[in-house]
């Protein structure tokens, strides 16, 4: 039977080890240095689109292609058939202004969706409450793909005429 | 036929009997455990045996697995020209499944096997027998520690399994095949959530390490007390624990990730 | 007229059966220890002399009658009144069956631990002098596995007593010692039971030897007592039996064998066929 000092020692390491694995496992491979941050450390503005894609809860809010917030929460609005997003951005920036558009963007062909937000000039911004009314639906590939045959064979037909 | 049929009807039961003794086996041993937690000197005995000494094994195969999945993935994601996304792959595979999953069986095969054929053997020495005409519960003193030393230890190897499955990801991924590093560690931070998917991760390990050792620690003490009873109770442990992992895996899954 | 406490029997043993399987062990067996006495337990190898303790202790359960030892029914005892019981029982096992992973100090001391909130020097000078009295004392920081199988006995000997029991169970305390270590194991038996008041009770092979510390002997064979007595009286019994057992002798109405079917006929694989034809 080993020492039991250094039964204890290497315990102690070995436990050292594994809540060092759970700290880079939070910190530094998941977004807990974001998601930890309380309830007062973003505020929510809305957005409505006619179509989200494939846009999900706490996919990210870009500007510029820097994360600033993420998707709190997607509702379906029953009066108007559109999907109401609400984005909670991190407090840091809130000098974005109220007039920015938002987009539906994807990342590489088939990658995740994202909002973009592209910067308007007015001089009031964002704030908690405010709803984005510049906004783009997401592309669906499907429809895409759809229409480029649909155009195809109208210049067939037109071709043949 | 009718002998057929009895003897599955023998194997049934006897099956049945074996599951039952096992639960009321559990229930005694649970009883010692705030016990165990007391006397700390030797849940650290059991702590290093089951843990410290399976930490070199989890660590380099956790190298590796993360290494493997990095290469597999990058030929797959850069046919569609995602290469980017490889972070994203290697963590969440590990962190949700592979993690857990992978160092369970480890487990049940360097430690759980250990602890079979040690109780085992204190039951065929009779020493389990000496401790119970010394007025002392052997599920007490013997099992509980044991049993708890496994739940605790199994989680941080999971852990240190996935983390550095990671960074062997992050070696082949970024420092082989020429992943942007930026992409690589910024697209895992958005698509990996800590409580979803770390936490349920460790949850998972969890209840593998208590499963795993229960039914070592089980099958030790129910062994025939014989050298061949070892031999047998040793690898029906690794056997049914490494099933019991796989099935207990799928039902988890499907009740955190739905 | 109600017997004081102190005149009963420690173990009474009423109407005894036990079987492994088909094969009897114990048919309606009736045996009592009295308290504060030796008493040893003979008969052939494989008769159930191990059992029979493991039946006292509450280890295994008889399949109908009585075991009460101290007033208690053991069988039907709870768990943990089971043990509390084994509190007041030291047992030598047959294997010794030291905790391996101790070394002989912790072993003995084990006990002391597990059920006293004794000062560590006191444990210390406890297992010490219980080492002593079986010679090996220079032994205590060796690990059971560097044991003979003589010294292992020893050690779990002394562990057995370091409770101070009420009861000791002996099984073959005897066997693989050398002349003087025996002598010695027999007088410390004996003084235990002077001294103390301990009730003893040894299960041994060595007719002589036992005899000499013993105040009332049982032979049992066949899942019966054969014969039963003080030394003097079953020295001079009449039964056939127990004479050819105590004095060793091969031939006789005692079987050496374990149930077998006949020699003859076993060699020529069951059947009644000749193996050469003549
Ligand atoms: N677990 C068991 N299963 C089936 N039979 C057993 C078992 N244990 C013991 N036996 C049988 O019970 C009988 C009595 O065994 P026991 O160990 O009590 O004998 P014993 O009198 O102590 O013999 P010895 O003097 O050789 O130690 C033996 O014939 C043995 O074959
Ligand atoms: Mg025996």
């Amino acid at each position: 039977m080993l020492q039991s000092k250094a039964v204890e020692i290497t315990v102690g390491v070995f436990v050292a080890l594994g809540l060092a694995a759970l700290f880079v496992l939070a910190m530094r491979v998941s977004n807990l240095s974001f998601a930890s941050l309380g309830n007062d450390a973003f505020y929510e503005v809305r957005a409505e689109f006619e179509n989200i894609g494939a846009l999900k809860v706490r996919s990210p809010v870009k500007m510029a292609g820097v994360t600033i917030g993420r998707v709190g929460a997607v509702e379906f609005d029953s009066n108007t058939y559109n999907a109401i997003v609400v984005m909670r951005i991190d407090k840091h920036y809130d000098r974005i202004p109220d007039d920015s558009g938002a987009n539906i963007y994807t990342a590489g062909l088939l990658g995740e969706q994202y909002v973009g937000l592209t910067p308007g000039g007015s001089e009031e911004f964002l704030k908690a409450g405010t709803t984005i009314t510049q906004t783009q639906s997401a592309v669906v590939l499907e429809q895409l793909i759809g229409q480029l045959f649909y155009g195809q064979a109208n210049k067939d037909r037109d071709a043949r005429q | 036929m009718i002998g057929a049929l009895r003897a599955l009807g023998r194997k049934a039961l006897g099956f049945c009997e074996r599951l039952g003794r096992a639960h009321v086996f559990l229930a005694y041993t649970l009883l010692g455990v705030p016990e165990s937690l007391y006397r700390v000197r030797p849940l650290f005995y059991q702590v290093y045996a089951v843990g410290v000494l399976s930490i070199v094994i989890t660590v380099v195969s956790g190298l590796f697995v993360g290494m493997v999945l990095a290469l597999q993935g990058y030929n797959t994601l850069v046919d569609f020209g995602a290469a980017n996304s490889l972070g994203i792959m290697v963590a969440l595979s590990l962190v949700r499944e592979i993690g857990p999953v992978v160092s369970a069986l480890l487990f049940a095969g360097r430690a759980g096997s250990a602890l079979t054929a040690e109780i085992g053997l204190m039951k065929t020495t009779e020493q389990l027998a000496a401790m119970e005409m010394m007025a002392v519960d052997p599920l007490r003193r013997v099992i509980a520690p044991r049993l708890l030393a496994g739940v605790l230890a199994l989680p941080l190897l999971a852990t240190i399994f996935s983390a550095v499955g990671v960074y062997g990801g992050y070696f082949v991924g970024v420092g082989l095949l020429g992943v942007d590093e930026g992409a690589f560690w910024s697209q895992m931070q958005t698509a990996v959530d800590f409580q979803n998917d770390v936490l349920n991760g460790v949850f998972k390990s969890v209840c593998f390490g208590a499963v795993v050792t229960w039914i070592a620690v089980f099958e030790g003490y129910d062994t025939l007390p014989t050298a061949a009873g070892i031999s047998r109770a040793t690898t029906r442990t690794v056997v049914n624990s490494s099933l019991a992992v796989l099935a207990l895996d799928f039902v988890l899954t499907a009740l955190m990730f739905d | 007229m109600k017997e004081a406490p102190g005149d009963q029997p420690l173990v009474r043993i009423r109407d005894l059966s036990f079987h492994y399987g088909e094969r009897v062990i114990f048919d309606h067996v009736d045996l009592e220890i009295p308290r504060g006495k030796v008493v040893a337990i003979m008969g052939p190898s494989g008769c159930g002399k191990t059992t029979l303790l493991r039946i006292i202790s509450g280890q295994i359960r008889p399949r109908s009658g009585s075991v009460v030892v101290d007033g208690l029914e053991v069988p039907s005892l709870s768990r943990a009144a089971l043990l509390a019981l084994r509190k007041r029982i030291g047992m030598l096992f047959q294997s010794g069956a030291l905790l391996t992973d101790l070394s002989v100090f912790d072993n003995v001391a084990f006990p002391l631990r597990e059920h006293t909130d004794l000062p560590q020097r006191l444990i210390r000078a406890l297992v010490l002098m219980k080492l002593e009295a079986v010679g090996l004392r220079g032994a205590r920081d060796l690990m059971p596995a560097a044991l003979s199988g003589g010294m292992a006995r020893r050690v779990a000997l002394a562990r057995a007593i370091a409770l101070d029991p009420m009861m000791i169970l002996y099984d073959e305390p005897f066997t693989g010692q050398d002349p003087i270590s025996l002598g010695v194991l027999l007088r410390l038996v004996r003084r235990m039971n002077e001294a103390l008041g301990v009730t003893s009770i040894v299960v041994s092979h060595d007719v002589a030897e036992t005899a000499s510390i013993s105040d009332y002997l049982y032979v049992i064979s066949g899942g019966r007592v054969m014969g039963q007595g003080t030394p003097q009286t079953l020295a001079e019994t009449r039964s056939e039996w127990v004479r050819q057992f105590l004095d060793g002798s091969p031939d006789g109405p005692v079987h050496f064998h374990y149930p077998a079917p006949d020699y003859a006929e076993d060699l020529h694989g069951g059947s009644a066929a000749p193996l050469v034809s003549t």
